[in-house]
């Protein structure tokens, strides 16, 4: 299993993914910057990490989405690579047009940054395979910019697909119908606000993201 | 050439950084003020002769986020 963290100027969860996808694979993922315009030969799993990308100049994750390797991520995507997108990454998915919706200001205009509980909404997605439906799981948020949007027609649609991947439990930035979590029409793109990379481990104080990596890198005990 | 682009969210899309500005009027006592929308200004130089459809289609494909937001392109 070859996997692949993209890293822009203002990445900062990079590192904890590349922890998590090595801890679950065995194998340190390539490192890739933003400027390369390929993707290491036979990448079969690619996360965009969290972040500040670009300092959220213009719109957050609005240049990391034009930027080269967003090219490559897209004709990877577009082949069915498994595509992962985490809180700055889910950002930059939506600006790419790769997921529906866009990410707006928090509704209360904090950042929100604490872990809260989301309940899995579709378990049958080759990232969620390892949890149950309906199901619970704490998972860490910290964002400004979370609070999904997109037009009723969309949400109607992306919910009838079958597309809404986790919700928020709780109210936490005003998501539109708690919305945490997106996968595209084919399924092997997800893109969600909370940070499945920082409940990995039990010094992380939960483990709940682990079975999210362990189902999506087909390693599913 | 200098172009002005005007950057809106679209009706019916909440602003919270618009309704943040609002309370904050209203707490330095300016009444009367009904609603807020914030925006962004965005001013381009370009070539002279520059096209409509090609001034378009920097606002559609980068300046703006036409999921939530809508442009206004002004020419001089």
């Amino acid at each position: 299993m070859k996997t692949a963290v993209i890293v822009f100027p203002g990445s900062n969860c990079d590192r904890d993914m590349a922890v998590a996808l090595e801890q679950v694979t065995g194998r340190a993922p390539a490192m890739v910057w933003h400027r390369e315009s390929e993707l290491p030969d036979g990448v079969d799993f690619i996360a965009l990490p969290g972040g500040f990308s670009y300092g959220d100049y213009l719109r957050s994750g609005a240049m990391a989405a034009r930027s080269p390797i967003l090219r490559a991520v897209s004709d990877a995507a577009g082949r069915g690579v498994p595509v992962l997108g985490v809180c700055n990454g889910f950002q930059v998915l939506t600006e790419a047009q790769l997921l529906p919706g866009a990410l707006m200001r928090n509704a209360g205009l904090n950042f929100v940054c604490r872990t809260v509980p989301l309940t899995v909404e579709n378990s049958q997605s080759l990232f969620t395979a390892g949890y149950q439906a309906g199901e619970t799981i704490d998972i860490p948020v910290a964002h400004h910019d979370g609070n999904y949007f997109a037009d009723a027609a969309t949400l109607d649609r992306i919910e009838g697909e079958g597309r809404v991947a986790f919700r928020y439990a709780d109210g936490v930035n005003g998501s539109a119908r708690g919305i945490a979590g997106v996968l595209n029409d084919a399924g092997n793109v997800l893109g969600m606000m909370p940070h499945p990379e920082r409940a990995i481990d039990r010094a992380h104080g939960g483990t709940d993201g682990l079975r999210l990596f362990e189902a999506a890198l087909g390693v599913l005990a | 050439m200098k172009v002005n682009v005007y950057v809106t969210l679209k009706p019916g899309v909440l602003d919270p950084q618009g309704k943040a500005i609002h309370h904050a009027l209203e707490g330095l006592g300016f009444g009367g003020v009904s609603d807020v929308r914030a925006g962004r200004f965005i001013e381009l130089d370009v070539a002279d002769g520059t096209s409509d459809a090609d001034l378009d289609a920097m606002c559609a494909k980068l300046l703006a986020n036409t999921v939530i937001e809508n442009y206004r392109i002004e020419r001089p």
